[in-house]
C-alpha cells in the first residue's frame, strides 16, 4: 500500500520510512509561523516553558497583518509584544508596517516556503503552501509555542481525498470559482482531518495564484492541508523567489484515497458563496433575483495577490463603481502594490472610485477597514462568510471571485463581468 | 476526572467566529475573552453559564479560524466539557492543548437537549444523561492525547518529557 504525496512528506520529517492515515507522529518543522493575534498567546505560552529561546531564529515567521498599521490601544500592545519577542529572540523574519504582508501572500513571495517542507502556523489559512508542494497546516497558538520552543509538533497522518482536475479554466472563471465548487460539492467539513489532494493534467493550465487560492481555502472544506504536484511553474517560481533547496515529493502509484472526484475546469462557471457558509454556493446563472450589495471588498490571503487585482482592474477599467457603494481594494503585499501601481492598476481602481488600502487582513475577519453596519450586504474575495464575521451580527457576506467582486461594484448588486 | 453540569445546545458547524468574535481579539485575557463568548449565537450564554455547565453539538464544531481564543473563552467561562458529533481540526488540537476536555460522540449529540443535566466520565469515557437516564460511550483519546490532557496541556507534557 503506497503514500499518498502528505504522507510521504510527513514519513521524510519524522524519519520513518513509511507512514499510513491515523498513525500519531512527530515531525521536525521546517517554518513555525504567526500573526499579531496568535503570537502574543504562544509567547505567554513560551513563557512557561522549560525550554528557554526559539530551536532557530532563521525558521520562525512573525507577520503583524490582521489588526495591523495598529488598529487601537490594544493591538498596538499586541504587535509590541510580538515586536520585542522577535528583538530579543533575533527574529530573522520578522516583519515590520513597511516590509510586511498578509502572511500567505508574503511568505512564498520572499521564498521561506517550498517544496517538500513541513510548515505549521498560528493561522488557519496557513495550509496555502500546499501550492508550491509542501505540507503545511494550521495550529493554534500553544502548538505555535512548543514548534517554536522545539521545532517540532506532533500530527495525526491525515487520510486524503483526491481531486482530479481535467481541462482548463474558462475568461473570467479563477481559482476562487474551483475551491468554491469544491465546497459547495463536498461541505465545509467534507475534507475533515483529510489531505485534499489536487492531481490531473488540468493542473498545468492554472497559474500560481489560481493555485495558491485553490489551497489557501482547503481549511473552509475542513482540510488538514490542501496540496499540488510540484510541476515546471512551481519550480519556476520557486527558482524566482527562493534561494532555499526544494524537494519534489510524489504521490506513490497505489497511494490510497478515501474518495476522489474529478472536476472538469472549462465546465465551471464563476460562483458565488452565499451567507452564512462557503458550502452554500450557486454559479452566477443560478442567481434570478437582485441581490443589492452595499460593499465590496478584494483582497485578503485568498485573492488579494497581482493576477486578482489584474483581473479587478479588467473589469473596472473605463467603469464606476455604482453610486452609494464603497468599493476596498487591498493588495496583500507590499511587493504586489508596487507592482500594481507600475502597471497602473492603482489608478484604475481610484478612477472608479474604488480606495486603495495598504497590505492588512483587515475587513476580512470583521477587525477594521471596511466594518459592515446592520443589515448590510458585501461581496468578498475573502474565504468565510460566517454569521457576523465582517461586522454586525445580521450583516451578510458573499463570497466570490474578484472578476465577480468588481463587476458587482459596477452593478451595485451580485452580477459577473459577462453581465455588465 | 468527571465532569458534571446542565446543557447547552448547539447545531452544526459552530464557528469560531460566533464562539469568540474577532472584534474582541485585541485583547487575550482569559476573563475578557469569556464575557463574549458564543456572543454571535447565543446572546443569553454568558448571562446563564455556571461552572462545570456542558456545551453539545452536532458537526464541525468549532470550524474556521485557528484563534485559540476560543476554547480558552469557553473554558474561562466555566464550561466543564464539549461534546459533538465531530469537530474542527484545528479547535480539536487547540482543546486538548490548553486543558479543555471535548469529546466527539454523535450518538450522545443525538440523544442531549438543552437544559439537560448530564455527567462525563473521561477515564471511561461514558457520557450519562442523568435528565433522560441514557448512557452513551464517546470516542476515547488516544493514549498520546491522554498524556497531554493528563498534564493538563501540551507545555506541561513537553516541560515534563
Amino acid at each position: 500500500m503506497g503514500m499518498t504525496m502528505t504522507q510521504k512528506i510527513l514519513a521524510a520529517a519524522a524519519g520513518l520510512e513509511k507512514v499510513e492515515a491515523g498513525q500519531l507522529i512527530e515531525a521536525n518543522l521546517d517554518l513555525v509561523l504567526g500573526n499579531d493575534i496568535t503570537s502574543p498567546v504562544a509567547i505567554k505560552e513560551m513563557d512557561k516553558m522549560k525550554v528557554q529561546g526559539v530551536f532557530d531564529k532563521d525558521k520562525i515567521a512573525l507577520v503583524p497583518d490582521h489588526f495591523v498599521p495598529n488598529k487601537d490601544i490594544k493591538s498596538a500592545e499586541h504587535c509590541k509584544c510580538v515586536r520585542e519577542f522577535a528583538r530579543k529572540n533575533e527574529i530573522t523574519n520578522y516583519f515590520e508596517v513597511g516590509e510586511m504582508g498578509i502572511e500567505h501572500a508574503l511568505l512564498p513571495e520572499r521564498g521561506l516556503t517550498v517544496a517538500g517542507d513541513v510548515i505549521i502556523g498560528a493561522d488557519s489559512h496557513t495550509c496555502t503552501y500546499g501550492a508550491l508542494g509542501a505540507f503545511s497546516t494550521g495550529v493554534g497558538s500553544t502548538d505555535m509555542a512548543a514548534g517554536m520552543a522545539t521545532g517540532k509538533a506532533w500530527f495525526k497522518v491525515p487520510a486524503a481525498i483526491r481531486f482530479n482536475l481535467t481541462g482548463s479554466l474558462p475568461k473570467w472563471v479563477s481559482g476562487k470559482d474551483v475551491i468554491l465548487h469544491i465546497i459547495g460539492m463536498i461541505g465545509v467539513d467534507g475534507a475533515l482531518y483529510k489531505s485534499m489532494e489536487f492531481v490531473g493534467e488540468g493542473i498545468a493550465s492554472l497559474s500560481m495564484d489560481d493555485r495558491f487560492t485553490i489551497a489557501n481555502m482547503a481549511i473552509e472544506a475542513g482540510g488538514k492541508n490542501g496540496i499540488f504536484p510540484v510541476d515546471d511553474k512551481a519550480i519556476s517560481y520557486m527558482k524566482e523567489h527562493s534561494s532555499r533547496a526544494y524537494k519534489v515529493y510524489e504521490a506513490d502509484a497505489d497511494a490510497v484515497y478515501e474518495q476522489e472526484y474529478t472536476i472538469d475546469l472549462s465546465a465551471l462557471r464563476p460562483t458565488v458563496a452565499f451567507p452564512h457558509l462557503p458550502e452554500n454556493t450557486h454559479t452566477i446563472d443560478e442567481i434570478q433575483e437582485d441581490i443589492a450589495i452595499d460593499q465590496v471588498v478584494i483582497g485578503s490571503c485568498t485573492n488579494g495577490r497581482l493576477e486578482d487585482l489584474r483581473t479587478a482592474a479588467e473589469v473596472l477599467k473605463g467603469r464606476h463603481v455604482q453610486k452609494g457603494m464603497r468599493c476596498i481594494v487591498i493588495p496583500a503585499t507590499q511587493a504586489i502594490y508596487m507592482q500594481a501601481m507600475e502597471e497602473g492598476l492603482l489608478k484604475t481602481f481610484i478612477e472608479a472610485g474604488a480606495i486603495v488600502s495598504t497590505p492588512t487582513c483587515g475587513p476580512c475577519l470583521g477587525g477594521y477597514m471596511g466594518i459592515l453596519a446592520e443589515g448590510e450586504r458585501c461581496v468578498s474575495t475573502t474565504n468565510r462568510n460566517f454569521v457576523g464575521r465582517m461586522g454586525h451580527v445580521t450583516s451578510e457576506i458573499y463570497l466570490a471571485s474578484p472578476a465577480v467582486a468588481a463587476a458587482s461594484a459596477v452593478a451595485g448588486k451580485i452580477a459577473g463581468p459577462e453581465q455588465l | 476526572m468527571k465532569a458534571n453540569g446542565t446543557v447547552f445546545r448547539y447545531g452544526d458547524n459552530v464557528d469560531t467566529d460566533v464562539i469568540i468574535p474577532a472584534r474582541y481579539l485585541n485583547s487575550s485575557d482569559p476573563a475578557e475573552l469569556a464575557t463574549h463568548c458564543m456572543e454571535d449565537i447565543d446572546r443569553d450564554f454568558v448571562k446563564k453559564v455556571q461552572k462545570g455547565d456542558i456545551i453539545v453539538a452536532d458537526k464541525n464544531f468549532g470550524c474556521g479560524s485557528s484563534r485559540e481564543h476560543a476554547p480558552i473563552a469557553i473554558k474561562a467561562a466555566g464550561v466543564s466539557c464539549v461534546i459533538a458529533e465531530t469537530f474542527a481540526r484545528i479547535f480539536y488540537r487547540n482543546a486538548i492543548n490548553i486543558g479543555l476536555p471535548i469529546i466527539e460522540c454523535p450518538e450522545a449529540a443525538k440523544g442531549i437537549e438543552a437544559g439537560d443535566q448530564v455527567e462525563v466520565d473521561f477515564d471511561s469515557g461514558m457520557i450519562y444523561n442523568r435528565t433522560r437516564g441514557t448512557q452513551f460511550k464517546g470516542q476515547a483519546f488516544p493514549e498520546f492525547m491522554q498524556k497531554i490532557i493528563a498534564a493538563e496541556g501540551l507545555i506541561n507534557y513537553i516541560n515534563n518529557k
